[in-house]
């Protein structure tokens, strides 16, 4: 894999937001007392009189974006993903998702690389506790560079969307900006013929690393980026399954309800194929530098090949 | 319209809200009759608004927090022109835009989709707010329950109202002192409730008879003239106002008249 840098996909938001509201003279940004952390600060010194702060209110914070956004408003609210899909689901579900509101959830310090701060601000089911939402976008970038598309694309989409933002600073995998990034339609980094791996969020850079040690070992792997897990690109997800007949998917989640179970349901229902989840195997993690936590529940490369190869054994 | 005008419009909503709840066989009676008197001299006498022109950017909003007293908003819209009055025979059935609780995609009028208690008081700050952000001169009216004021978020809401000196918001409470299960007074206790608001910052109307047209107008034009702080509103209302048999009676919080009831409602209501 070549070295193309590293950045938080949170600081691309932050930086982002600040393009965006150069430009946009109706966003209006939200944070929840963690705007240091989510970035949105950045946003804040630069536009002090579009931001506004609920204090530790996550709740309030969503009653307030859906507000702002009945009077055309271009909405952004951050917090941690596991305050924002946990604490405030039910303001996400009424207030926002059901009259299809323009606020655009940016959620930061998703799945167990929030590391040292415990299971309490790991979100681990945030994915699969809002996948049930009607008319809610998920979307989980894969690098800075793809947060960059997914924030400005959800400004330009009119409607909710959630985008899952990570506190490490993560590998680069796109050589440019414009690779086509679109809601909805996933990317393939790698054809292969054996196996396909689909992933998303900051252990796609894991995966890429994976299909070169399975390439070492006669095993060509097609490796597809699903940054939109809803509206999943079933298309792109059956197309390849029917050819490789055998899939493994890959997330920084509880392996319940998130990618795996989404390629799960679209596959028994249109082509059952062969399957491993990689992911948090229905538990809760722990403290921990992030490195040592994706090493111990097995989000690594090495574990990755491993489940290839057993799964192709089979 | 002028005082007795709006006596009289309330008079009409009460009916069609009692034949709309009995034609659906399902409902929220009590609460929508001790809203009615608030929501009628919010619409017909203070707030600014023109129902041919529902999105016009700078109306006053009214926010329904207490979503169940929705038939007592569809009445108001109706009888306001927002709607023709035949949409109130679909109440609550498949295909209607009269959903079981307030739908804003589906209905003119509906400034913001609430049912689930607690939720509408910190989207009015949201709205409250845009009003400063983009220099409009709107006021905001947020109506929420007593009992509803058990939900924590009310609580956040009125927090960031105080704090952000909305003075272009004003809360009215729909003080019946029933919730589902009994007295409010014996489930968990708001009071003090006009010192808890006076404690968040709030600009406290109290023991305003909710009943009384003349005072609400009274009390809402006090609450426009207000500055530096969001007003509170806090109506002494009669949960089932205007039917002898469902006055504090909470067993009409959400169950609908039925037969003979109905029609002893209606003849009440005449």
């Amino acid at each position: 894999m070549k070295d193309l840098g590293k950045e938080a996909t949170r600081v691309a938001y932050g930086k982002t937001l600040v393009e965006l509201g150069k430009k946009h003279q109706n966003i209006i940004v939200l944070d929840a007392d963690l705007s240091c952390s989510t970035k949105t600060a950045l946003f804040a010194k630069e536009f002090p009189d579009r931001f506004f702060n609920a204090g530790v209110a996550e709740q309030d914070m969503m009653g307030m974006a859906a507000g702002f956004a009945t009077t055309g408003k271009i909405v952004f609210a951050s917090t941690f993903s596991c305050f924002a899909s946990g604490r405030a689901w039910e303001q996400i579900r009424v207030s926002i998702a059901y009259p299809r509101l323009n606020v655009k959830i940016c959620a930061t310090h998703g799945g167990i690389t929030t590391g040292e701060d415990g299971v309490t601000h790991q979100a681990t089911e945030d994915l699969a506790i809002l996948r049930a939402i009607p008319n809610l976008t998920l979307i989980v970038p894969a690098d800075a560079i793809e947060a960059e598309n997914a924030v400005r694309a959800a400004a330009a989409y009119h409607g909710p969307v959630y985008i899952r933002l990570s506190r490490l600073t993560s590998p680069i995998i796109y050589e440019k900006k414009d690779y086509g990034f679109k809601i909805g339609k996933g990317v393939t980094l790698r054809q292969g013929k054996n196996i396909s791996i689909f992933s998303c969020g900051i252990l796609v850079p894991e995966v890429l690393k994976a299909a070169e040690e399975l390439e070492k070992k006669g095993i060509s792997a097609e490796i597809i980026n699903i940054h939109t897990l809803k509206p999943l690109d079933k298309e792109i997800i059956i197309k390849s399954a029917k050819k490789t007949k055998a899939v493994v998917t890959v997330e920084e989640h509880s392996i319940v309800g998130g990618l795996g179970g989404a390629v799960a349901e679209v596959l028994s229902e249109n082509c059952p194929t062969m399957m491993a989840r990689v992911g948090l195997r229905d538990m809760f993690a722990e403290s921990g530098k992030a490195p040592d936590l994706l090493v111990k529940y097995g989000l690594t490369a090495d574990n990755i090949v491993k489940t290839a190869k057993h799964l192709l054994k089979k | 319209m002028n005082l007795k005008e709006i006596e009289c419009k309330a008079l009409v909503i009460r009916y069609l809200i009692i034949e709309m709840i009995s034609r659906a066989a399902s409902g929220h009676p009590g609460g929508s009759l001790s809203a009615t008197d608030i929501i009628a001299t919010l619409f017909f006498y203070k707030m600014r608004h023109k129902p041919n022109q529902p999105e016009w950017p700078e109306r006053d909003r009214f926010v329904l927090s207490k979503g169940h007293a929705a038939p007592a908003l569809y009445t108001t819209l109706a009888e306001a022109g927002y709607f023709p009055r035949s949409f109130l025979k679909n109440l609550r059935q498949v295909g209607s835009p009269l959903q079981g609780h307030p739908d804003m995609l589906s209905l003119p009028g509906i400034e913001m989709t609430t049912g689930s208690l607690g939720q509408g008081l910190s989207v009015s700050v949201g709205m409250a707010l845009a009003a400063r952000v983009d220099k409009l001169k709107y006021r905001v009216y947020c109506l929420i329950g007593d009992g509803e004021s058990q939900e924590g978020q009310i609580w956040e809401a009125a927090m960031g109202a105080g704090h952000h000196k909305l003075d272009n918001l004003c809360v009215i409470m729909d003080h019946n002192k029933l919730q589902i299960d009994g007295k409010i007074e014996d489930i968990k206790t708001i009071s003090p409730v006009a010192d808890k608001w006076r404690a968040f910052n709030f600009h406290v109307i109290d023991k305003v008879d909710g009943h009384n047209i003349k005072a609400l107008m009274t009390a809402l034009d006090k609450a426009e003239k207000n500055r530096g702080k969001p007003t509170i509103i806090i109506a002494d209302t009669v949960k089932g106002k205007g039917v002898s048999f469902m006055e504090h009676n909470n067993k009409f919080h959400g169950s609908p008249p039925c037969g003979d009831q109905i029609e002893c409602a209606l003849k009440e209501l005449k």
